[in-house]
């Protein structure tokens, strides 16, 4: 159970309110959207539950135990840039975690457990459609294949959840619907909690089976900059108002992942999309 | 078409690149031309023969109380002590470039100190370095680490910093450990980096050889020329000048290839 709670947090930096009381419970393997205007604190939200900032205020759980404030292999993201490693082929790329996992002091295997991980994410590859690409670098890929290198790598580690902070901004249209169509099936075939923040609305309703917007009240600014300094420190956070949750839905038709082990999870993806109209399990 | 859309072919490149030094070399040869017209005992600007003729004197004729090849004994052992001081304030300044940049806990520690000795000018200590070494080989490698390893790691400490803090946080979702993300995704990044920040202490390398070597050495480039000096021998200092040049060139060369060899993804990430 990979559930995340996030018990009426608060981040704030200095006197800066960033984000306020939220509040809000994310199922297993939901696939959740987070859209919102720019400087929301969207990515900060992402952050915090990557650990890589600490909420200051509230609590985050996940699986019911505190989040530890530091990123791990359970979390795995992709951000729009510099996902993937400039210094590694394409294979390395990807079999660099199972190397993390496995080889404490060198990082590096040797031998049977090398062919092994390179076995594994060649199949990763093949999965995302690189195949073929192996022996290149990433400055040598196009945006949308070094995106899909950033998943395969960021599934190797099988993490329980993945957040994206919107890594398919940079596509085009016509390379963003064939990274949706996989970005779907990885999250139907794996034990899957995907966060995703995007800019584009359609995208959000398409993939998510939840949207969350953030938003922050409007008359602030100017206002605020005002009686900041009349007010005190203390009263003046208070006043300030960051952002928080103003919708919330839940997405119609209904999409449900589908049940684990009925396809061959992250070997072999075949191109049919599960999606709530050919989904066994939906109907 | 804008000047600044103007670019040479192949052929016009080299030709440009060319007309520098044929410009130099004119003006070096009327002038020599010109005092030697005037005073054929003219030391100050000989001529190129002369200069041929004391480069062979150095460089082919043994010398006849030594036995040595004086220029390239000289060669021999200003090199030794340049790499060998390179080498070691390269390994310096990759470790604890790698430290300061990447732990927080080491750049607070070590940051302060290194920023406030890069400060110190190196030739000032070279009279205590004498002093404590003695006059050998150990106070002029001493003098180059100091006078290069300062810069070096702040350099690296930079370069470490300017890794995508994306890069690091990845890393850490695939599981790696400090060690492991200072071993397989920072050191490999700052090794071609490393290349080009050594490239650039080349130069203020052999700046302090050659002053070690002027005050106290009994070989090497720098003590050669300041020993004839004396006699105003331009027609060794001239080709030794042209030769520790050519010299440092090739090092700087040999580096840029060394890059482009071994860090094939390089080219391609620094302009992404
Ligand atoms: N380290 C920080 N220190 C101070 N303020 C910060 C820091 N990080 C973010 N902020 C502030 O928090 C707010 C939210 O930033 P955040 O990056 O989360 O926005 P976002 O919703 O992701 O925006 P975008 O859609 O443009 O990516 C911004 O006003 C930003 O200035
Ligand atoms: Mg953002």
């Amino acid at each position: 159970m990979t559930g995340i709670v996030f018990d009426k947090v608060w981040k704030e930096y200095g006197d800066h309110v960033v984000l306020e009381r939220i509040d809000i419970t994310i199922a297993p393997r939901s696939f959740v959207a987070l859209v919102g205007p720019s400087g929301c604190g969207k990515t900060t939200f992402l952050r915090m539950l990557l650990g890589e900032e600490a909420p200051t205020r509230g609590q985050i759980l996940v699986g019911g135990a505190p989040l530890k404030v530091e990123p791990g292999a359970d979390r795995g993201v992709v951000f729009q840039r510099y996902s993937v490693f400039p210094h590694l082929t394409v294979l390395q790329n990807v079999m660099i975690g199972r190397e993390f996992e496995h080889s404490r002091f060198l990082g590096k295997l040797l031998g049977a457990k090398r062919r092994a991980a390179e076995t594994e994410a060649r199949t990763l590859l093949d999965a995302v459609g690189l195949a073929g690409h192996e022996t290149k670098y990433p400055a040598a890929l196009s945006g949308g294949m070094q995106q899909r290198l950033a998943l395969a790598q960021a599934l190797n580690r099988k993490p329980k959840i993945l957040l994206l902070d919107e890594p398919f901004g940079a596509l085009d249209p016509g390379i963003r619907a064939d990274i949706h169509v996989l970005i779907r099936k990885i999250w139907n075939e794996n034990d899957l909690t995907v966060v995703m923040v995007t800019h584009d609305l359609s995208e959000a309703f398409r993939l998510g089976t939840r949207v969350i917007a953030f938003e922050r009240p409007r008359n602030r600014p100017e206002e605020l900059e005002r009686y900041g300094a009349t007010l005190g420190d203390d009263l003046a956070a208070q006043t300030q108002a960051g952002a928080s949750i103003t919708r919330d839905f839940e997405v119609w038709p209904k999409k449900i992942a589908s049940p684990l082990g009925e396809s061959d999870a992250g070997t072999q993806l075949d191109l049919k999309l599960a999606t709530s109209n050919d989904n066994p399990a939906a109907s | 078409m804008r000047l600044l859309n103007i670019k040479p072919d192949r052929t016009w490149s080299f030709a440009l690149a060319a007309l520098p030094f044929a410009a130099l070399i004119g003006a070096y040869l009327i002038g020599s031309g010109m005092r030697l017209a005037e005073n054929p005992n003219d030391k100050l600007l000989p001529s190129f023969n002369a200069m041929l003729d004391a480069f062979r004197h150095m460089a082919l004729t043994p010398d006849p109380r030594s036995g040595n090849y004086l220029m390239w004994s000289d060669t021999l052992s200003s090199l030794s002590l340049l790499l060998t001081a390179l080498a070691i304030s390269t390994f310096i300044a990759l470790v604890f470039g790698i430290l300061i940049g990447l732990l927080p806990i080491a750049g607070t520690t070590f940051g302060p100190v290194v920023a406030v000795a890069s400060m110190v000018p190196p030739l000032a200590l070279l009279p205590i370095l004498f002093i404590v070494l003695g006059l050998g080989d150990g106070a002029k490698i001493a003098l180059i680490v100091i006078g290069t390893t300062l810069k070096l790691i702040r350099d690296m400490a930079l370069r470490v910093k300017d890794i995508p803090s994306e890069l690091l946080i990845k890393a850490q979702t695939l599981g790696a450990s400090t060690w492991q993300i200072a071993l397989r995704v920072v050191l490999p990044q700052m090794l071609p980096r490393l290349i080009d920040s050594v490239r650039l202490e080349i130069g203020p390398a052999w700046l302090f050889l050659i002053a070690a070597e002027a005050i106290a050495a009994d070989s090497g480039l720098g003590y050669r020329i300041f020993l004839v000096r004396r006699y105003l021998a331009m027609d060794v200092i001239i080709p030794y000048v042209i030769w520790i040049t050519l010299l440092a060139f090739l090092m700087d060369l040999g580096l840029r290839l060394l890059q482009r060899k071994a860090f094939p993804w390089f080219a391609g990430a620094r302009t992404a």
